[in-house]
């Protein structure tokens, strides 16, 4: 039994019944990007012209590795969250936005794990 | 009930585009271009795990004219991006919504997203040549 108040439980979340949770997270990932991003454009662009070792030795670097699979993970994270408002505000019939919010979530998933599992693969995989 | 021909509200062909809305859709159209565009990030780490044969024919792919255009494309749209993002945090802590400051920001990030462009392709031809 909980010894919460139903004002309790209901304040704040309104309806959407998680609050400001989604919106929340949207700006704590964006704020995780901003360095991400930087780091990632500028050590790409002086990648520019490398061989396959070569990069393959610049994603096996610790530093890059970690920050590689950050930026997937938090990258995929955050458009997944802006493609679900985009498809929120969009595709009005439930039933294809309940779809099409399964399949940007799925994807997004899968995409971000086979980006990292490459990284790590080529971090580890010797 | 008939409700097919009710006028919808807002009517947005009848606003004049102004910097703020043009540069407010701007970020949600580059968005989901840029969801589309990790796609090619996670296409070529794949292919660089996957063996050298595979990291060629990626190489190839955005090495081509229209690789490279998309590329350019996905860098402008990234910085862009970045900058207005970096701009609607600070009106999420509720600064800069006074006209004025609104129209200086948004010119800023026009400003700064075009100059980061640029200085991100000079280093990538200065090194690699394409």
């Amino acid at each position: 039994m909980s010894l919460r108040t139903p004002i309790k439980i209901a304040r704040g979340l309104g309806s959407a019944k998680d609050g400001v949770h989604h919106w929340w997270v949207q700006r704590v990932t964006a704020v995780a990007l901003v360095p991400l991003v930087v780091w990632f454009v500028f050590a790409v662009a002086s990648l520019s012209g490398a061989d396959y070792a070569s990069v393959r030795a610049w994603v096996g670097q610790p530093f890059t590795t970690v920050m590689l699979v950050l930026l997937i993970a938090v990258a995929f994270h955050h458009a997944q969250l802006g493609l679900q408002v985009v498809i929120e505000d969009y595709v009005s019939a439930k039933g294809p936005q309940i779809a099409a919010l399964i399949l940007v979530k799925f994807l997004a998933v899968l995409m971000a794990v086979i980006g990292i599992v490459a990284v790590l693969r080529i971090a580890f995989g010797g | 009930m008939q409700t097919q021909n009710r006028p919808l509200s807002p009517h947005l062909q009848v606003y004049k585009p102004q910097l703020t809305s043009i540069m407010s859709i701007s970020h949600r159209a580059s968005g989901v271009a840029l969801s589309l565009g990790i796609l090619l990030l996670v296409y070529w780490l794949a292919a660089a795990a996957a063996g050298p044969d595979a990291f060629a024919r990626a190489q190839g792919i955005v090495g081509s004219f229209l690789g490279q255009v998309i590329l350019f494309l996905f860098s402008y749209a990234l910085f862009y991006h970045l900058c207005n993002g970096i701009r609607h945090l600070f009106w999420d802590a509720g600064k800069g919504f006074e006209l004025k400051t609104a129209y200086a920001s948004g010119y800023a990030v026009l400003a700064v997203s075009a100059a980061l462009t640029l200085l991100v392709w000079i280093i990538a031809f200065a090194t690699g040549g394409a």
